[in-house]
C-alpha cells in the first residue's frame, strides 16, 4: 500500500489544473475523444526539444511532471509507465514512410521515439533519474502492472516513491483501422449521454495520468491506495467477486465499509453486463460512479478512473456528472475502482481516506 | 514467503536451435546462426545479415501445434514453441496447481503482419485476423489461453531488456508471496519495421559481428524466444527439478540517451552493482559476464567500462553471444540468461565469436574459444535497451 501524493492528468477534460475538479464537464460530441492539451508546453519541456516529440510523449513528460511537483518531490525513486499502444503516431510515421519509400530515405527520430519505454526513459532523462525504470504494456493490464510493480518495490523498501502513469494516445489511423473491428459507436454523439444510452460499441478516448505514490503519507496525500487485484479473462463475474472478497479481506475489511463504486462502464451494453453483476452481488446499497463517458474507453483509461477516485476521496464529493447511481455518500472513506478492458482483463483497486 | 528463486525449467528456440538440446550443440560446436534472410520480404534481404530462425510460418505452427495460422504472428508461434518446452521442461502437469502467473517481454508486437497489411486496413478498409495482433499483449495472451492461466498476466516492454525485466520481476512477485510460480521470458520476430529502424540508425553490420572488436561495426538482428520456469522454496520443489538459482537481479535506468549508453556505462554499473549486492556475492564470485555486446561502437566501450568499474582488476571471463544467436532485442534478457546457465551447468563457457583486436580503451579481451572444463558457481547476464533499460541478472549454481 501507498498513498497517491501527487497528480498530474491530461485527458479529453479539463483536468490539468489540479485545483479544478470536472466543474465544467466537456461534451466533445465526437467519434472519439481527444486530450485538451495545454496551450504550450514551454512551461514543461525545453522548446528545442519538444519539437522533436510527438504529443504523447508531450504530454506524458508533462502530466509526470505536474505530478511530482502536486507532491513536492524531484527525484522520484522509481520512474514505472504503463500503455497499451505506446508512441503511436511515431510507430505510424515510420511504418508509412518505410512502406511509401519502399524501405530507403528513412528518417530515426521516429523509429528512436516509437518504443514503449519512450516516454518513461523520457522522463528519467529530463529528472536525471537513474532508478528502476520500466514500461508494461499489456493492454487492460498495463496501468495496473505499473501500479503494482510500484507497491511491490515500496513495500520491498527499494523505494520510498514511485512515479507511475497509464498513457495512450488515439491517432486518426488507429480509430480508422480499430473501428474495423465494431467496437465503436458508429454516429457521433454527446460523450456525457453516452451511459445513458447503451448499445453497441462505445467511444474510444485517450489520456495521459501520473501519480506520485509514497510510502509514507504527506500533506499532499489525496487517499491511501491499499491494494489492487487482476484477473485474466474470468469465465464469468464470480471471478472477479473472488478478488474483491480477497482483497476485503487482506485489509480487514467488509462490503459495508465499500461507501463508494467507482466503475469503467463504458455503454457497450455486451461487455457492461460485469458492472451491475458484482454491484448487486456485492455492494447491493452502495452509490456507483463513472468515468469513461469523461475519458473514452481506452487501455489506460483505469488510471483517469484512479485521478476521479482519488479527487472524490480527498474532496469528499462526487461531481454530479459522474453520478451513476445512488446518491453521493455523506462520508467517503473507502472507495473500490473496478474496471474491465472488453470483458478480458479486469482489475479492482482499493482507496482508503487518508 | 520464498526468499530464494530457483529455475525449474528452460525452454528457447532462435537461430541456433528449435529447443535447448539443439541450442546447446551449436553452442558447444561454436556454429552460428548468422545468415541471409530467407522468410522475412525486405529490400535489405542481400546487403544485411541476420540470425532468423530457420523455419516458415506454416512449419512453426506445426511445431507449436496450432492448426490455423489466422491470427497467430510470429513472435506468438515462436513464443508457443519456447513456453512449451520450458513447461515440460520443468514437467508441470497441472497448471492449477499452483498460482501461476505468467510475464512475457515484447517490443515489436505483431508487426510483422502490421506491415503487410496496414493500407489495407487503412485505405481499402478491408480488415482480417491480424487486426488484433498488432500490440505486445496478444502475445502473452495466446499463451495465457494455451495454459490456461489466470491469476496474473502482463507484458513487459523495456526494449531490449523486456525479457530480463520481466523474469525479474517475476522473481519478485514469488518473493512477495503474489505468486508460486512464474512463466517468464520473451519473444521477437524479425520486422521490416525495426530492421529499418536500426538501419535508419545507422548500427546494422552488414558482416558477421564483432562484439568487443576494435573494428566492430554494429548488430546482427535475430529473432527468437525463450522461457524460464520460476518457482519459490514453498513450491513442490525436488533438488533434482531445480536447475539453477536466480539469486540476484538489478535494474537502473542510464537516463543518458534515448539510443545511446553514457561513456562511462553508468547504467549499465548501476544495474550490476544493484544485482551483486543483492546476491550477497563479491565480484570475485563471478566466474562469467554475458555481455550485452552489441558489437555497436558505443555500446561496447560503455559496458565495457562498467565491467572494469565494477570487477576492477579482476575481470571475470566476458562474452557476447550475439554473433551465434544475433540481437534478439526484446528476447535478448532471457535466450542470454538461458545460454549462460547452459554453460556454466555443463562446466563451459562459450566464445566470443569474430573477436580479433582488443578494444584500446577496454583492459580486458573477451574469450576468444570456447573454454571446456570450467567450473562455475554464479554467473551474470546483462541486458541495456533503448531509453537506457539496464537489467542485469545472476545465476547460481544450487546448493
Amino acid at each position: 500500500m501507498a498513498y497517491i501524493s501527487g497528480i498530474g492528468c491530461i485527458s479529453p477534460q479539463h483536468t490539468m489544473d489540479n485545483e479544478v475538479f470536472l466543474e465544467e464537464a466537456v461534451n466533445q460530441q465526437a467519434l472519439f475523444l481527444q486530450c485538451i492539451q495545454p496551450n504550450s508546453y514551454k512551461e514543461f519541456i525545453n522548446p528545442i526539444l519538444s519539437r522533436r516529440l510527438s504529443k504523447i510523449i508531450k504530454m506524458g513528460i508533462t502530466s509526470a511532471l505536474i505530478s511530482l511537483k502536486d507532491a513536492g518531490i524531484e527525484n522520484p525513486g522509481a520512474v514505472i509507465t504503463g500503455t497499451g499502444l505506446g508512441c503511436v503516431e511515431d510507430t505510424e510515421k515510420f511504418l508509412m514512410t518505410m512502406l511509401d519509400n519502399k524501405e530507403t530515405l528513412l528518417n530515426p527520430t521516429n523509429f528512436m521515439q516509437s518504443t514503449y519505454n519512450t516516454i518513461s526513459s523520457q522522463i528519467a532523462i529530463i529528472l536525471k533519474c537513474f532508478n528502476y525504470n520500466s514500461t508494461y504494456v499489456h493492454r487492460g493490464f498495463s496501468f495496473e502492472s505499473a501500479v503494482m510493480d510500484a507497491l511491490d518495490l515500496m513495500a520491498n523498501g527499494d523505494a520510498e516513491n514511485a512515479l507511475v502513469g497509464g498513457i495512450d494516445e488515439l491517432t486518426g489511423n488507429h480509430f480508422q483501422i480499430t473501428s474495423l473491428l465494431g467496437n465503436w459507436r458508429q454516429e457521433a454523439e454527446n460523450n456525457l449521454e453516452l451511459l445513458h444510452h447503451p448499445g453497441k460499441g462505445t467511444i474510444p478516448g485517450e489520456g495521459s495520468v501520473f501519480f506520485t505514490l509514497t510510502k509514507e503519507q504527506q500533506n499532499s496525500s489525496y487517499c491511501e491506495l491499499k491494494g489492487i487485484k487482476m484477473y485474466y479473462k474470468p469465465a464469468n463475474f464470480f471471478g472477479v467477486w473472488i478478488k474483491i472478497k480477497m482483497l476485503l479481506e487482506e485489509h480487514n475489511l467488509t462490503e459495508e465499509d465499500i461507501d463508494l463504486l467507482v466503475m469503467g462502464t463504458n455503454g457497450n451494453q455486451e461487455t457492461d453486463i460485469y458492472y451491475p453483476q458484482i454491484h448487486s452481488s456485492l455492494f447491493p446499497n452502495t452509490s456507483v460512479a463513472s468515468f469513461k463517458h469523461l475519458c473514452g474507453e481506452y487501455y489506460t483509461a483505469s488510471a483517469f478512473g484512479l485521478w476521479l477516485a482519488a479527487n472524490i476521496i480527498k474532496r469528499q464529493t462526487v461531481p454530479t456528472v459522474c453520478q451513476f447511481k445512488g446518491e453521493t455518500p455523506s462520508n467517503i472513506r473507502n472507495i473500490i475502482l473496478y474496471n474491465h478492458y472488453a470483458g478480458d482483463q479486469h482489475s479492482v483497486m482499493l482507496l482508503s481516506r487518508c | 514467503m520464498s526468499k530464494r528463486i530457483f529455475i525449474t525449467g528452460i525452454g528457447m528456440i532462435s537461430a541456433i536451435g528449435k529447443n535447448i538440446p539443439d541450442t546447446f550443440l551449436s553452442l558447444s560446436e561454436s556454429r552460428s546462426g548468422l545468415g541471409r534472410i530467407k522468410w522475412l520480404d525486405t529490400v535489405h534481404k542481400d546487403e544485411i545479415l541476420v540470425a532468423e530462425v530457420p523455419f516458415s510460418n506454416e512449419e512453426l505452427a506445426a511445431m507449436a501445434k496450432v492448426k490455423s495460422l489466422d491470427g497467430y504472428t510470429r513472435t506468438t508461434l515462436l513464443a508457443i514453441i519456447a513456453a512449451s518446452e520450458a513447461v515440460n521442461s520443468a514437467n508441470i502437469k497441472d497448471m492449477l496447481e499452483m498460482t501461476t502467473g505468467l510475464i512475457s517481454g515484447n517490443t515489436v508486437g505483431g508487426m510483422d503482419k502490421s506491415e503487410i497489411y496496414y493500407y489495407d486496413y487503412l485505405k481499402e478498409r478491408k480488415g482480417n485476423s491480424y487486426i488484433e495482433t498488432h500490440d505486445c499483449a496478444d502475445s502473452t495472451e495466446k499463451l495465457a489461453d494455451l495454459f490456461g492461466i489466470s491469476s496474473f498476466v502482463t507484458t513487459v516492454s523495456t526494449a531490449c531488456s523486456s525479457a530480463a525485466n520481466a523474469m525479474m520481476l517475476g522473481a519478485r512477485m514469488i518473493q512477495n508471496g503474489s505468486l508460486q510460480r512464474v512463466i517468464a521470458g520473451g519473444t521477437e520476430c524479425l520486422t521490416k519495421f525495426h530492421i529499418n529502424g536500426f538501419n535508419s540508425l545507422k548500427i546494422l553490420d552488414p558482416n558477421p559481428c564483432k562484439p568487443f572488436d576494435k573494428n566492430r561495426m554494429g548488430i546482427n538482428l535475430g529473432e527468437g524466444a525463450g522461457y524460464v520456469i520460476l518457482e519459490g522454496e514453498e513450491a513442490l520443489l525436488t533438488p533434482e527439478r531445480i536447475i539453477c538459482e536466480l539469486s540476484g537481479w538489478g535494474n537502473a535506468c542510464e537516463a543518458f540517451h534515448q539510443t545511446a549508453s553514457s561513456p562511462d556505462g553508468n547504467g549499465a554499473y548501476l544495474a550490476m552493482k544493484k544485482a551483486l549486492d543483492m546476491s550477497g556475492l563479491k565480484p570475485s564470485d563471478i566466474t562469467y559476464i554475458n555481455a550485452h555486446g552489441t558489437g555497436t561502437d558505443n555500446n561496447d566501450v560503455s559496458e565495457g567500462h562498467a565491467i572494469e568499474h565494477l570487477f576492477g582488476d579482476t575481470i571475470p571471463h566476458v562474452s557476447s553471444t550475439k554473433p551465434f544467436t544475433g540481437h534478439t532485442t526484446s528476447a535478448a534478457g532471457v535466450i542470454e540468461s538461458i545460454i549462460s546457465i547452459l554453460g556454466m551447468k555443463n562446466n563451459m563457457i562459450f566464445p566470443n565469436l569474430n573477436f580479433s583486436e582488443q578494444i584500446e580503451e577496454l583492459k580486458f579481451k573477451p574469450v576468444k574459444q570456447l573454454i571446456p572444463n570450467i567450473d562455475q558457481k554464479h554467473v551474470l547476464s546483462n541486458s541495456f535497451g533503448f531509453g537506457g533499460n539496464n537489467t542485469a541478472l545472476i545465476f547460481s549454481q544450487y546448493s
